[in-house]
């Protein structure tokens, strides 16, 4: 389960953020999660909240958006939106796409006390 | 305007730390005072300013800025780094053996070296040592994949611990394509969910598939198929006895990833190690993938 590697990675960040900006506590946090970046994102919630007591992100409450993933399609040249890598593209159904958009992981931004 | 808090104030925010105070904020002109012009709408005494930090951090960030490094050191070291990726008991280890001992008779003079992932157990790095190859291993632990940090710990090792380690001129500008100098298979943890995430400054990801494993498989983990530039479908000589339909692997994994390479191998009757050993001696050092 990759999302506890991530979990860290997102209390890194977070905590580096606390050091430079001199916070304690977090109280909201947002995410971003691309339908492409290979994230679970109940599991990503799962191991944020199991990583977070004790630590600045303790009770955050942590809000993960999910933009859709974004391909080129070699068929009829454009660019579309899909929900999944093997989904065809929605114009002419053909499967030869190449993903675009959608495979970013980050952390937006947060609310936080001092 | 504060673009934050709307609260009226001209104050320059710092980028990256734009501030929703609940102290209040005074109106320039008029002197007025605002409370409870935070996102809460409240003012609440005894509870400290809230204020809004806006990071557009990338979690991956780190592993990449680490992989980048790894890239440069090995195009300063000539060395093309392949990072093998599967499930377990697809035959990484039988498939990195068999091509050791085969561009052994190819290119003598070509250093090999292997960098082996896994959760527990020097078993493989062990297997890869008996051929006389350079080979350190990294034990995960808990981890499901290897990480850029990880391959750079490895590679240094494998410099201190590599006693025929050779010295090479590089001269990189005036090659007209690209020939490793030296080849540096990386095994990573068997898994075809994580793996697929973290970049580990590899010219290229290759995807190992078994036809005992099943047909299907590049859309069951479409992640790792969309990451590899090069899917090896092993074990060929059970064809005869498996149902693996090779057309329609090959159609699925192109649903997922377009531009991907194929090449049919058997490590253990040796059908396809020309082609294979073609491909890793001649990958291009690609850019980062995304």
């Amino acid at each position: 389960m990759h999302e506890m590697s991530l979990a860290g990675g997102i209390l890194k960040l977070v905590e580096d953020a606390a050091a430079r900006e001199r916070f304690a506590h977090v109280t909201r946090l947002r995410l971003e999660a691309g339908r492409f970046c290979g994230v679970e994102v109940r599991a990503l919630r799962f191991a944020i909240e199991a990583m977070s007591p004790g630590t600045c992100l303790a009770g955050a409450r942590v809000e993960i958006d999910e933009p859709a993933g974004t391909a080129w399609c070699l068929q009829c040249s454009c660019s579309v939106e899909i929900q999944a890598r093997a989904d065809p593209c929605p114009a002419c159904g053909s499967h030869r796409l190449q993903a675009t958009g959608g495979t970013e992981l980050r952390v937006v931004e947060m609310l936080v006390q001092d | 305007m504060c673009v934050v808090c709307g609260c009226g104030t001209d104050a320059v925010h710092a980028p990256g730390a734009e501030r929703v105070s609940t102290k209040p904020s005074a109106d320039p002109r008029t002197g007025d005072l605002h409370y409870g012009a935070g996102p809460a709408g409240v003012s609440v005494p005894g509870l400290s300013p809230a204020r809004a930090i806006r990071l557009e951090a990338d979690v991956l960030g780190e592993n990449k800025r680490l992989a980048g490094l790894n890239r440069a050191h090995f195009a300063a070291h000539g060395v093309t780094a392949l990072n093998l990726v599967s499930s377990p008991g697809s035959g990484k280890t039988t498939l990195l053996c068999a091509s050791i001992e085969a561009l052994r008779r190819r290119a003598p003079e070509l250093p090999v070296a292997v960098i082996e992932g896994d959760q527990q157990t020097s078993f493989d790095a062990d297997r890869i040592r008996a051929t006389g190859a350079p080979a350190i291993q990294v034990n995960t632990g808990r981890g499901c994949h290897l990480d850029a940090q990880m391959v750079a710990d490895a590679f240094g090792a494998l410099h201190r611990h590599d006693h025929h380690h050779h010295h090479h001129h590089h001269d990189h500008a005036h090659h007209g394509h690209h020939h490793a100098e030296q080849l540096l298979f990386i095994e990573n943890v068997g898994n075809l969910v994580c793996p697929a995430m973290w970049d580990l400054g590899e010219a290229a990801k290759v995807a190992v598939l078994s036809v005992t494993e099943g047909d299907d498989k590049p859309l069951k983990y479409p992640d790792m198929f969309a990451a590899a530039s090069l899917m090896l479908i092993n074990k060929v000589d059970l064809l005869p006895h498996v149902n693996f339909n090779i057309a329609r692997c090959i159609e699925l994994a192109r649903r997922v990833n377009p531009g991907i390479e194929v090449l049919q191998v058997s490590a253990t009757r040796g059908d396809g190690m020309d082609a294979w050993l073609d491909w890793a001696l001649h990958a291009e050092p690609a850019a980062a993938t995304p």
